[in-house]
């Protein structure tokens, strides 16, 4: 076999793959974040003691986690347009289910955060008089959210190789654009070994600096 | 918005209702195919959970050898190679280039691709298990073996693997799971699972909130039946005192 790389020039990779880049990378952002956000609020719920928060947000979680992404992805595309009464697109439809997949992962490793603080902590922060919500703001959730740190951006590499299988709704994202590329210019299995190669480079680099960090943060505490 | 369950019943062909649900002579419905379809996403699962419980257990073995820095670096290797690209790209890779640059794939039907990719992909998840789980495994275990004159393949077939297994079931049972998630990837490659199926029959019947309910409906219930088995087999497996904790993180 003879692989040709030669027609990956500078035009094709701004035509196709850095518009897919662009948005898988934007895809991961939204999602980490408002997955972080919501999943922080389902953990809240699941560890608040009262019955009607707890029981939703534990269907929610479980629900979710028993479900493969790519059947949810295919659910919020079928779902929007009916909601809604018009369609949304692909690529919103992808951010909204990558929001509320992730929330479930997200809320696991909150809780699991959560749980790891001291009960001295919250009694200290009674014991100032705070509320409940200035004890979870200011004393539980920022120590956390820091212990958590690696498990989550490791979460987020995970995240970005998930971003992949908006191929099933056929969303432009970093694998479209590679197929794309490769489609036009009858070379595929250039195009999906280029695919994999920036991917790994991509995802590589990160989990070698969540372990960096993860040194860097056992030593301080 | 009605419901209309009777599209299960329908002839896959004609659209026309069959008696009983089931189809005759040849004919199949929608009934029919959800069931094979079910039967092709456990095959895949199982199948690929086979592999790469044998080949996570070699590369994860590799990667505690004492003195042996090129075995370890091998496996390593093989971890980050297989865990850092997307399983839909390492599919497309096994089903479109692969093939290519080795000739003797070239006539295997696609369902054996798709169990090698995913097989493949869960084997660096299980290697980091059962690293971690010989790692957690008190030292003095490896020298009582040592001390008892075993070679290093006895030590770890007598010893430190038994042991091994015996606390790491809790993350094997989330990893077993997640492939049996993962299985759903396979469309992509247009393997006839329950992920595939739902797209296609979704998009013949326009029946999709009926269809999507029925394959969600069985992934959630083969999930629970996963969950269970493991949970019954940690039950007896479990070594008391030396449990590993389940990861929060992945799918």
């Amino acid at each position: 076999m003879n692989l040709d790389f030669s027609f990956y020039n500078w035009d094709l990779i701004t035509n196709f793959v850095l518009k897919g880049l662009g948005f898988s990378f934007m895809l991961t952002a939204i999602a980490t974040i408002g997955g972080i956000l919501l999943g922080t609020l389902l953990a809240l719920m699941r560890l608040s003691g009262r019955r009607w928060l707890d029981v939703p947000a534990t269907i929610y979680v479980n629900g979710m986690r028993s479900i493969p992404l790519v059947m949810v992805i295919l659910w919020v595309f079928l779902l929007a347009p009916i909601l809604i009464g018009r369609p949304i697109g692909a690529e919103l439809s992808a951010i909204v289910t990558f929001v509320a997949f992730e929330a479930a992962y997200f809320s696991e490793i909150m809780r699991a955060g959560i749980q790891a603080i001291p009960r001295g902590q919250i009694f200290a922060g009674q014991a100032l008089g705070m509320s409940y919500g200035q004890n979870m703001r200011l004393v539980v959730l920022p120590q956390a959210f820091r212990n958590m740190l690696p498990v989550l951006l490791t979460q987020t590499i995970i995240l970005f190789q998930d971003t992949s299988l908006v191929y099933a709704i056929g969303a432009y994202d970093l694998l479209k654009g590679f197929e794309i590329a490769g489609k036009n210019f009858g070379r595929p299995m250039e195009a999906y070994l280029a695919a994999a190669a920036v991917y790994f480079v991509i995802c590589y680099a990160l989990s070698w600096a969540v372990k960096r960090l993860h040194r860097k943060i056992a030593i301080i505490r | 918005m009605a419901w209309d369950w009777q599209v299960f019943c329908e002839d896959t062909l004609e659209r026309t209702p069959t008696q009983g649900c089931f189809g005759k002579g040849g004919d199949i419905t929608y009934l029919d195919w959800l069931l094979s379809a079910w039967g092709w996403t456990m095959s895949v699962s199982l199948l690929a959970l086979l592999l790469a419980l044998l080949l996570g257990t070699l590369v994860g073995t590799l990667r505690t050898l004492p003195n042996n820095p090129k075995m370890v670096k091998l496996g390593n290797a093989w971890v980050e190679l297989f865990r850092n690209i997307p399983l839909l790209v390492q599919i497309f890779l096994w089903y479109h280039v692969i093939p290519t640059m080795i000739p003797a794939l070239q006539a295997v039907p696609g369902f054996v691709l798709v169990v090698l990719a995913l097989g493949f992909f869960t084997s660096a998840r299980i290697a980091e298990q059962v690293r971690s789980g010989i790692e957690t495994l008190p030292r003095g275990q490896r020298y009582a073996a040592m001390a008892m004159g075993f070679t290093t393949f006895q030590s770890y077939r007598y010893v430190l693997l038994p042991a091994a297994f015996r606390i790491i079931i809790p993350p094997l049972t989330s990893e077993t799971m997640s492939i049996f998630k993962n299985s759903s990837v396979a469309f992509a490659v247009s393997v006839a699972e329950l992920t595939m199926f739902a797209m296609q029959a979704q998009e013949e019947t326009s029946r999709g909130i009926e269809v999507y309910l029925a394959v969600t409906g069985l992934y959630v219930v083969s999930a629970f039946a996963i969950n269970r088995i493991m949970a019954s087999i940690e039950k007896r497996a479990r070594i008391p005192g030396l449990t590993m904790a389940t990861g929060t993180g992945g799918h």
